[in-house]
């Protein structure tokens, strides 16, 4: 019987009630009486020298409280990057201002350059278009390749030049890895591109911000998923505003998918205005503003080259990529094609010698950051898809060859500095293939072909890191912040325990998953556990939720909380038992003195610890809270075998997918419902990503779909039911919970599933196709089964 | 200024809006009904589905002025007369097929109108009715069946796990 509550359990989610009435409050739901609006003003060019912004005539017209240019915030900071890769030669890369409005030149589509501040949201908007501006536009840079060019156009005129770092890892691996090369008895090649995204959370971006004369306090109520980071970020480096007269709160936000993790210009203006005005200020991103103005994801041009020995093991793997950084530095921009990208490149597999090589460089485009996955897609993509292609240049078994490189032996250091805990690559490849049914595959394929339909196979493994991230060792990798989380676990006098997290859920389902584990470890119901998160005001400095970590790093916190409430109610419980402490066993919410029936029920021991008349004051003190913060010791390390079959229309080129079978290890799992939901939406953007999405800019810089008409989303008729299976567990050794993290996995494990599916349909039509790029569109792959 | 007046949720609603406030922003500005969201600018994610005299709309698509006489029904109508769940609102939850929310009332809407249509629909029916609602947490396996378990059907059979 599966379990109906604690951990294992799946409960229906408490928090969809609000959801399915529409009582949810997101953040433009939020309206402050007296509040003014903002419209924003935005390059509509992607490189040019600002001339001359002539305000005269929109001052004047009705409503209009006051207009905004890159001149009002000359003495105020810009937007900070937190995270400082140093690069080959032992250099910090370069790092370019980055203006809250633009000064002096624009860099990008979406460049915000004026701000008009009015009373109603239409005022404003009919205000920005009556602002003149003069720009000279420039030559634009949009291609990473011809940007590093001689003589190219500077995306910033300060910088040398538009790379930002050239980054090699591990460097003193390079002469070993290219003589590995030499000695090699088989080497494959692929040359390929990470297309770009755009994360697409369904609520656009809004920002609030609020000032107090009364007390000097600024409120900035904004869709993000870590709003003590926006804090501390907008505070110290941009506003000067110190912690304790600035709270920013994150109410019901509807999706991140990474893109809301970053500090963005419209959050500082609006704080800004706000005190600049005393009136509360908002701003709502319309959807072509999304467009234009969220950092996007991916964008990497790589070649990645694997070397075999005779016997078909992998004996070294080389890669160069240049990764889109976009106009600016977003905040954590410049780790993404680094240290989250180049420390995977093992994979599952133990090749011995690795060496990556990452050359970011800014462009006349959307800034660029972690979406989904971060880096972890770009690396499983590369080598998944290079194995595979070395599978068919050897003619063996892709899975096979697969199985032959596992690393099978834990904890396993890998060439690339990090040492993956536990695994087991063999049992989530069996699952696998006892999910997809393999053995049915051809009699599949032939009903394919009768109705003119080529059918393909595509199977890949992936690891990731995530519980992002041990704070000493991200520190020496140029992380300028923790990574560790925060909770304050409260037990209120009649036993009802309100947990502060600073974890943040915008679609993750904490306010159900995590009082399983607190109860769980009491022995109560869950409906007496509430969590509170998404308020600076509220909980303790926390971290926020990205790179799958609110379980292993936030539930860690918890637990560790929890444990304090345990020790310190085990004593107030001893006192009324009159027993001794090391006797008192928590048992079904109750403390029993060991081998009798001498018993207190958890409320009159929280009871006692408000009222404490019979307390052993002398000891310690009244009232039972305990905050616990968590650094984790090292990453932990989800992975997994994945299976898609897809169908391709030979006359269209149209691909469908049939099938899709997801093997994971999770680790623990607290609620399956919810992690098998994880899973669901992470194949849809992985299939997204695969088959349909990708930015598109021409040669000057103009986003060409920039919006749901252009853009293709999936859709519910683009993806089938999917299957997904986490038994296979191999718990992570080094958290309390022994949990891994799953809200990425299904972006990063899917697409080379895809892309393998399709290029073996390919091949077995007698097609020599051995890659296409994606989004496999359909005349992409029209184009490689005519080419 | 037009003054229109229409009924919402079974109860009259009026005001002043401009000749160009749609029918979302009536609904989310002037009557403070904020279920209904706003999701994109080229009426393609379905996020503001509402009723309009029983048709499902995106609400961002039609002037406030053009639903005046109208019976609107929003999410905040939906549920059964006791304030529980009505059907497909208890199918999406006891079907984990929502996430973040942002998309679930225009989901709910869209999913209602499907099934006042269509009661038992297949799988293909419902993956191309929803054509229209984009959801970018679920991957709509859940969306689908919970909608197709609100029908009465045994989803359990249907969809792969």
């Amino acid at each position: 019987m599966p379990k109906d509550h604690g951990i294992g359990a799946s409960p229906k989610r408490r928090e969809d009630v609000r959801f399915l009435t529409g009582a949810g409050n997101y953040t433009d739901d939020i309206n402050i009486h007296g509040q003014a609006y903002v419209a924003f003003l935005r390059s509509d060019v992607a490189h040019g020298r600002i001339k001359g912004v002539d305000t005269s005539a929109a001052t004047d017209m009705p409503g209009v409280v006051r207009i905004f240019t890159g001149a009002d915030f000359e003495g105020v900071g810009g937007l900070p990057c937190g995270w400082q890769v140093t690069d080959r030669h032992g250099e910090p890369m370069q790092e370019p201002a980055h203006p809250v409005l633009a000064q002096g030149k624009v860099r990008h589509v979406g460049d915000p350059i004026a701000a008009v501040v009015a009373d109603t949201p239409e005022q404003a908007r009919d205000a920005a278009e009556a602002i003149e501006v003069d720009i000279e536009e420039l030559p634009a840079v949009i291609d990473m390749k011809a940007a590093l060019k001689d003589g190219a156009p500077k995306v910033h005129d300060d910088l040398t030049s538009n790379l930002c770092y050239d980054w090699g890892f591990v460097e003193e691996n390079k002469a070993a890895v290219d003589e590995a090369f030499g000695k090699a008895a088989h080497v494959t090649t692929l040359e390929l591109v990470n297309n770009r995204l755009i994360a697409n959370p369904m609520e656009p971006r809004v920002a609030v911000g609020d000032y107090s004369r009364a007390t000097d306090e600024s409120t900035l109520y904004t869709t993000s998923q870590n709003p003590h980071v926006i804090r501390l970020l907008m505070g110290a480096f941009v506003l000067g505003i110190p912690e304790h007269k600035l709270r920013v709160v994150a109410p019901d936000v509807g999706g991140g998918f990474g893109t809301k993790i970053f500090h963005y210009a419209e959050e500082a203006f609006c704080t800004f205005a706000a005190r600049q005005l005393a009136r509360p200020v908002k701003w709502t991103a319309s959807r072509s503003e999304a467009f234009i103005s969220d950092a996007h994801g991916r964008d990497h041009v790589t070649k990645i080259e694997l070397a075999l020995n005779g016997d078909n093991n992998f004996t070294a793997l080389r890669t160069e990529t240049y990764a889109n950084m976009g106009a600016y530095l977003s905040t954590f921009a410049p780790s993404v094609p680094t240290w989250l990208h180049g420390t995977l490149m093992a994979g599952n597999y133990k090749t011995p010698l690795i060496y990556v090589n990452v050359k970011a460089v800014f462009t006349n485009t959307v800034p660029v950051d972690a979406y989904r996955g971060a880096g972890r897609p770009e690396a499983t993509y590369q080598l998944e898809r290079v194995i595979d292609k070395a599978a068919r240049e050897l003619g063996v078994d892709p899975i096979e060859l697969r199985r032959q490189n596992f690393i099978t032996e834990f904890p396993y250091a890998t060439p690339v500095a990090v040492e993956y805990d536990t695994g087991d690559y063999h049992a989530t490849m069996d699952k696998l293939l006892e999910m997809m049914d393999r053995d049915g595959f051809d009699a599949r394929a032939a009903e394919s072909q009768k109705r003119g339909k080529l059918r393909g196979l595509g199977v890949n493994c992936y690891i990731e890191a995530c519980g992002i991230a041990p704070s000493n060792l991200v520190g020496q990798l140029g992380a300028r912040a923790g990574l560790y989380e925060s909770a304050t676990v409260r037990v209120n006098a009649t036993g009802s325990i309100s947990v502060m997290t600073g974890s943040h859920s915008h679609g993750q389902g904490h306010e159900t998953a995590f009082p399983q584990v607190i109860a769980e470890m009491l022995g109560i119901d869950e409906s007496m556990v509430e969590i509170v998160h998404g308020d600076t005001a509220k909980t303790p400095m926390g971290m926020g939720t990205y790179g799958s970590r609110s379980l292993a790093v936030g539930g860690s916190a918890m637990v560790r909380a929890t444990e304090k409430i345990i020790n310190k109610a085990k004593k107030i419980a001893a006192h009324l038992l009159e027993a001794s402490e090391a006797d008192i066993e928590l048992k079904d919410g109750a403390f029993t003195v060991a081998g009798t029936d001498k018993s207190v029920a958890w409320g009159d021991v929280t009871l006692a610890a408000y009222v404490p008349h019979n307390y052993p004051l002398d000891e310690i003190e009244p009232g039972l809270e305990e905050t616990a913060f968590y650094d984790p010791a090292n990453f932990t390390y989800p992975a997994g075998a994945y299976a898609c079959e897809v169908e391709v229309d030979p006359d269209t080129g149209k691909v469908t997918i049939e099938r899709f079978a997801a093997a994971d290890d999770f680790g623990n799992v607290v609620n399956p419902m919810i992690v098998t939901g994880q899973v669901h939406g992470g194949l849809a953007q992985g299939i997204g990503q695969a088959l349909l999405e990708g930015a598109a800019y021409d040669e000057n810089g103009q986003l060409l779909n920039g919006s749901y008409m252009d853009y293709a989303m999936p859709r519910a008729d683009d993806v089938p039911f999917f299957q997904v299976d986490h038994s296979c567990q191999t718990p992570c050794t080094h958290n309390p919970l022994g949990v891994k993290g799953c809200g990425e996995a299904g972006a990063i494990g899917s697409p080379p599933a895809v892309v393998n599916a399709v290029v073996d349909a390919l091949q077995r039509a007698g097609r020599e196709v051995t890659h296409i790029d994606m989004p496999l569109s359909p005349a992409r792959v029209w184009a490689a089964l005519n080419g | 200024m037009t003054k229109v007046t229409m009924t919402v949720n079974g109860k009259p609603a009026s005001g002043d809006v401009e000749g160009r406030t749609l029918l979302v922003q009536f609904l989310r500005e002037n009557l403070r009904l904020t279920g209904t969201h706003v999701g994109c600018d080229t009426s393609q994610c379905g996020a503001c589905v509402v009723h309009v005299d029983g048709k499902a709309v995106k609400s961002c698509t039609m002037l406030a002025a053009e639903a005046d006489g109208a019976e609107v029904t929003t999410i905040e109508g939906m549920a059964n007369a006791d304030g529980s769940l009505n059907t497909i609102q208890q199918a999406f939850q006891d079907h984990h097929g929502l996430q973040c929310g942002f998309c679930t009332p225009g989901m709910v809407m869209s999913a209602s109108a499907l099934l006042a249509d269509n009661p038992r629909p297949t799988e293909a029916e419902v993956r191309d009715y929803l054509e229209g609602n984009i959801c970018r947490c679920t991957g709509y396996h859940n969306i689908v069946k919970a909608i197709m378990a609100a029908s009465g059907q045994d989803v359990g059979a249907i969809a792969a796990e």
